[in-house]
């Protein structure tokens, strides 16, 4: 079966400080990844690298066996909180219709076009708010609208930025019990800060810090974190189980873990 | 202001009736792209686009005074002067990152400087100050025309592609993953704005005319969260400025162009007060 996402020794630099250095990763269908990583290690260059915005320094990325541009259409992408001027002037609805813009479709939005849009709210759980204005919503329904809005062009990748931050504990809940009964029907890709994310419904963790590192969620404890972020981490410990084939997507780099330095540090 | 409406249908004074008619065909284009300009925070490069239509319009009177280039109009040298100001601007906005404010205010200043040395270099003597603040003596009933077949094109461009430009300034990276090619769209926007900056240059002048486009825009916004809705109440803000400042203009015997200003910005400031002293607003 063709993976959703493949990595082959991608390096990427902004300056001449590789953000990314010969990074192989390969995310099977049907898995749910979280990206974890300190602040500046380069999740999100990973996530621009994956959706084609950025272009690697060298190495190969691809989607569903294509390039990331020729797989636009099947992958929904959710941005991080604080990259959307969440006091734009924009109907519920109108934002969520952004997901079935495609080249073809700069008119105007079909008949089918609304119904899935509202189709998309009616999961998230917010199709009453769809003629609300996106401004007026709290935090964690905006998230949700923004997801509603990856939602509707029916991707079989879904890839989301930092989707608990700014949304209080009870909204978070909702979203893992939505995330994985979406991930029933698609892949998902998840950064985030927050490894209270580590829960049942993550299948595999991958750590990145310059370098890339994938573990099933079984074998993450208390040490790898602390390689991970070089430091002090209370940590929540969810019961341990074995998940799904393709936990040690790498073998040749999940053991020995080596250590990886915090960038903050000399 | 009664003499107003009296001079409005004195066949002597055509002068007003042309005035009248450019600013409220351009009202529509003015509430249109305002409302882009205003949200999608691009009023400075609205401004640099305004002044280096000056420089156009400087090089135009030299081509056809110095060089006898008689086709070229001082208009026709702001429009032309407009667009390539706007695709420049664009692709420094898009490729230069960092360094885009200070490239940008590079560009608004030798747009603006490159114009008065046209002057200068021109044979003859021009009143300078029609440019930069606006002359409704100047507007011509080809320059209604000109508004008119502009404003069309930017209206039909602006409903055509209303969803792509909803979605450009709302959330570019989103639209460009939807297979959008957001740095031409960007750039047509800008077009765009450019033309309708064209639209108002000879009524108020060069350096207000960003102040139209931005007040009306900003003032709807203070009372709407829907872009459809706060795009028609700029066009209502527009037309209101448009006539109000001319018949006061008219009435006190000041100069139209300050005196619409004047009253976009004290109508503005007035409703941003209001905003913020009403609750539940």
């Amino acid at each position: 079966m063709e993976p959703a996402i493949v990595l082959d020794n991608v390096s990427f630099s902004y300056t001449r400080h590789p953000v990314l250095d010969g990074v192989t990763l390969t995310v099977p269908k049907g898995d749910f990844a979280m990206v974890v990583g300190p602040n500046g290690g380069g999740k999100t260059t990973l996530i621009k690298l994956i959706l084609g915005l950025l272009a690697p320094t060298s190495g190969r990325v691809s989607l569903f066996g294509k390039s990331p541009e020729a797989a636009w259409n099947q992958v929904g992408y959710m941005p991080q909180y604080t990259h959307v001027d969440m006091a734009f002037p924009v109907s519920v609805m109108d934002v969520v219709l952004m997901g079935r813009l495609t080249q073809s479709k700069r008119w105007r939005y079909s008949k089918n076009d609304r119904e899935a849009a509202r189709h998309a709210l009616n999961e998230v759980g917010l199709l009453e708010k769809q003629k609300k204005p996106f401004s007026s919503l709290s935090g964690g329904q905006r998230q949700r609208v923004l997801i509603a809005r990856a939602l509707c062009s029916n991707p079989s990748l879904l890839l989301m930025d930092e989707p608990t931050a700014n949304v209080d504990p009870a909204a978070e809940a909702t979203l893992f019990e939505l995330l994985s009964k979406l991930n029933s029907r698609m892949t998902i890709l998840v950064v985030s800060h927050d490894l209270g994310f580590v829960s049942k419904v993550v299948k595999s963790v991958i750590c990145v810090n310059k370098k890339v590192l994938v573990h099933p969620t079984s074998s993450l404890d208390g040490t790898l974190i602390n390689e991970i972020y070089g430091g002090d981490l209370r940590m929540v410990r969810h019961d341990h189980r074995c998940s799904h084939q393709g936990h040690c997507i790498n073998e040749a780099l999940t053991h020995p873990t080596p250590f990886m330095p915090h960038p903050d540090k000399p | 202001m009664i003499e107003f409406f009296h001079a409005l249908f004195d066949p002597n004074s055509s002068f007003l009736r042309l005035a009248l008619a450019a600013g409220t065909l351009a009202s529509i284009s003015f509430g249109i792209m305002g409302t882009y300009v205003v949200t999608r925070r691009i009023g400075y490069l609205a401004g640099a686009i305004a002044h280096c239509v000056f420089g156009g319009i400087g090089a135009a009177l030299y081509l056809k005074h110095r060089w006898g280039v008689t086709w070229l109009d001082p208009m026709a040298g702001a429009l032309i002067s407009a667009i390539v100001a706007a695709v420049l601007i664009g692709l420094v906005s898009i490729k230069a990152g960092e360094r885009e404010d200070s490239i940008i205010g590079a560009l608004w200043a030798v747009g603006m400087a490159s114009g008065l040395i046209f002057i200068d270099l021109t044979p003859g003597y021009f009143e300078l100050s029609s440019y930069l603040f606006g002359d409704i003596l100047l507007i011509s009933h080809q320059d209604v025309l000109m508004v008119a077949g502009l404003d069309l094109v930017i209206i039909l461009l602006a409903v055509v592609f209303h969803p792509t430009f909803l979605s450009i300034c709302f959330d570019e990276e989103f639209a460009t993953l939807r297979g959008i090619n957001t740095s031409f769209f960007y750039i047509l926007l800008l077009v765009m704005t450019a033309v309708t900056v064209v639209l108002l240059v000879r009524l108020v002048g060069v350096i207000m005319v960003i102040a139209m486009l931005t007040l009306p825009a900003a003032a709807a916004s203070t009372l709407s969260r829907r872009l459809s809705v706060i795009m028609i109440l700029a066009t209502g803000f527009a037309l209101f400025f448009n006539w109000s400042g001319l018949a006061l203009s008219y009435t006190l015997d000041l100069s139209a162009g300050p005196v619409i200003i004047s009253v976009a910005g004290l109508v503005y400031l007035g409703l941003l007060t209001l905003s913020r002293v009403l609750p539940n607003r």
